[in-house]
């Protein structure tokens, strides 16, 4: 059976089953495509499954990243100034999923990349090189239409960031067309920025849970893996992205390119992490 | 996607309830902002009923702004060129000197109704900087401007005003550092400080309502222009002309005419180098219709969507996007957009200078340049109507620079 035929919605439901099996929340890491460059960026990508990494977000670099700290809007820099678009982001998924049938990737980023791709075309493209869901940051559920809509339709995942200004009445709106799992941005702000405190992580937890039975994953500040089990033992995801990337960066020679540390201290990272996740219940 | 609807019996009936200009609007912006634009939506609409903030309002453009200002026939640039008779609408008089707090004082208001107690902006030019500074000192918030490294060092006399009304002005080092950088940057601290922090944009852009809520505020301009042409001259011009960057002044002239089908509608853009170099802000003339900052609008970027960074002599022009309603007004051919480089826009800041006394800000030296195309094609019974956005003085470095005088 082909991996589009697998479809994005069934890898993501067969992993999270699969973490409830095992008893333990999973560990979502975020890269940006093409960071540092588009070879060592794959090199990265195709080991992060084996460090320990549940479900990969995988970021569409933008020139205007609003949304995303300093951290982050330099891998997006970083991805653009070694030749990345999106074309190159999709046939980076579909070299992944040619030895990867079980790890889902989430695409990560901003609506106008797709936009000008056009939307059709893109979500065929994407289900095609074996993308399970995204996650569009400017795309609120007003601007449903716009991608969410044709997205779920294509039997791919469009998965909502729920946050702190996400209140009772805003939060059945923000999860009716939500699929895969929701997505809880733990502070507002950018990414990379602080952390929440364990007791507003257990409200803000019983709070979705109220209004979905979708799996929830948990992100923004997760920098160690201390914190990243404490994230564990309340939700059924840990994600960590601008601590993933500052190590990339901080992996580059003086030149900014990639060197042969980059990969290793990227897995290594992620497997400090994964050992947090993976023992926070024990 | 709906389409501009050709059945509307007015042009002023836009956006509609969920902010869109046919096509163009919206709101696409991070979820954790939704909240805040949602309650910002009610307030305006709140405060749009209620004759107390009308009333409120007026009160400080009388006496604070000094409005109303006048709309003065520019007799000499008229003879020189020969044709029609040139109108500019005084904006340049103004408190802080150009037509942007017009717009700030509208939105300092509602942030008062609203309980907000922290005030952030996004400045290009520095001008709505200085406009939200002098606002942000009159009712007492404190104030952050966000403004491009690269703004910081061609408007260093904005910026020092700014800091002398108590702004701290931030400088953006990300992307071009420029005007879209730096509303980047702002967005970033609203995201981040949600519960005290309300975002005074300064152009008539960004997330549904500020489009809406930032044209109402400068339409001013345009119902004064009404009323003050109509006691000069007994009709209506035949043209009204302004400058585009993100387009805030211009739709305030604009608005009130756009239902008087006679009144023909131009706005000018920043061609920087020239649209063929590549270097330039032209997005209505040169960009296509994407997602940024909140709208869907016309803006410049390459073919993978990526935004492309603006050239302009003029910082406030220098942004590659456009308010969402200009984008839909050329689209269903109700404005028209002409380009005006660099050089051209330096020549009608002298021009205007020396026949008029007046030296304008580099921004509206792009509409007199423009004025000094169209008026020599125009019979002399015929009327332009130009909004002179605001003042030169804080241009006069960029200007020497450009000239060759080391001043």
């Amino acid at each position: 059976m082909s991996d589009a035929i697998i479809g994005g919605q069934d890898r993501i439901a067969k992993r999270f089953a699969k973490l409830k099996e095992e008893g333990r929340a999973g560990l979502v890491t975020f890269i940006t495509a093409g960071d540092p460059d588009p070879e060592a960026s794959f090199e990265i990508l195709k080991a992060l499954p084996e460090a320990g990494a549940d479900i990969i977000e995988l970021g569409m670099p933008f020139t205007d990243p609003m949304a995303d700290g300093p951290a982050i809007q330099e891998a997006s820099n970083r991805a653009l100034a070694a030749g990345m678009h999106m074309r190159k982001t999709l046939s980076l998924v579909r070299g992944f999923r040619d030895q990867d049938h079980e790890t889902p990737i989430i695409l990560m980023g901003y609506y106008n990349p797709i936009y000008i791709y056009g939307v059709a075309e893109f979500l065929e493209d994407a289900r095609n090189a074996g993308v399970d869901g995204l996650i569009v940051v400017d795309l609120p559920p007003e601007e449903d239409a716009e991608l969410c809509v044709p997205t779920v339709e294509k039997g791919l995942s469009f998965i909502r960031l729920t946050t702190p200004t996400s209140d009772d009445k805003r939060l059945p709106k923000l999860v009716q067309n939500t699929s895969g799992f929701v997505y809880y941005v733990s502070v507002a702000g950018v990414t990379g920025a602080g952390s929440a405190s364990n007791d507003q992580i257990i409200e803000a937890m019983a709070r979705l849970r109220r209004h979905t039975d979708l799996p929830i994953a948990v992100g923004f500040g997760i920098k160690t893996a201390e914190q990243a089990a404490d994230v564990a033992k309340q939700a059924d995801a840990a994600v960590v992205g601008s601590a993933i990337v500052s190590k990339i960066a901080e992996s580059l020679d003086e030149n900014g390119k990639a060197t042969d540390k980059t990969a290793s201290m990227v897995t290594g990272l992620v497997r400090e992490l994964a050992n947090g996740v993976r023992n926070a219940r024990k | 996607m709906t389409s501009s609807s050709p059945t509307l019996n007015s042009y002023r009936a836009l956006p509609d309830p969920e902010g869109h200009f046919g096509n163009f609007g919206g709101r696409f912006v991070a979820e954790t902002l939704m909240p805040l634009i949602l309650e910002l939506e009610q307030a305006y609409k709140d405060a749009k009923s209620d004759p107390a903030f009308k009333k409120e309002m007026d009160y400080y453009l009388r006496h604070y702004v000094g409005r109303a200002n006048p709309l003065y026939f520019a007799e000499r640039l008229t003879e020189e060129l020969g044709g029609a008779k040139i109108y500019f609408k005084r904006e340049d008089l103004n408190h802080t000197g150009a037509h942007k707090i017009n717009n700030c004082i509208g939105q300092i208001l509602l942030a008062k109704r609203m309980g907000k107690t922290r005030i952030i902006a996004e400045t290009g030019a520095g001008q709505h900087g200085v406009a939200t500074a002098t606002v942000c000192a009159r009712f007492g918030l404190p104030c952050t401007v966000y403004m491009g490294s690269k703004d910081i060092e061609r408007q260093s006399p904005n910026v020092f005003r700014m800091r002398l009304l108590g702004a701290e002005v931030k400088p953006v080092v990300s992307g071009s550092c420029s005007l879209k950088d730096a509303m980047n940057e702002a967005l970033r601290d609203w995201v981040t400080n949600v519960e005290d922090t309300f975002y005074i944009i300064g152009t008539a852009a960004g997330p549904h309502p500020y489009p809406e809520l930032v044209r109402d505020f400068q339409s001013v301009i345009g119902n004064e222009a009404k009323e003050q042409i109509l006691e000069a001259e007994g009709r209506l011009p035949d043209q009204v002309l302004a400058a585009v960057g993100g387009g805030s002044n211009a739709i305030g002239l604009f608005h009130p005419f756009l239902d008087d089908k006679d009144v023909e509608v131009v706005g000018v853009e920043a061609a920087g180098h020239g649209i063929h170099t590549g270097k330039h802000a032209a997005s209505l003339s040169a960009g296509k219709p994407g997602v940024l900052h909140g709208n869907r609008t016309y803006l410049l970027m390459d073919d993978d969507g990526q935004i492309k960074e603006a050239d302009s002599i003029s910082a406030g022009l220098d942004y590659p996007g456009i308010g969402p309603e200009h984008s839909w007004l050329k689209d269903i051919g109700r404005a028209r957009y002409e380009p005006i480089g660099d050089k051209e826009a330096l020549e009608a800041f002298k021009l205007c200078s020396e026949l008029e006394g007046i030296i304008p800000a580099l921004e509206c030296s792009h509409a007199i340049a423009q004025v000094m195309k169209e008026a020599p094609k125009m019979g002399k019974d015929k009327i332009i109507l130009m909004c002179l956005s605001g003042r030169g003085d804080k241009d006069i470095f960029t200007v020497a620079e450009a000239l060759g005088v080391e001043l």
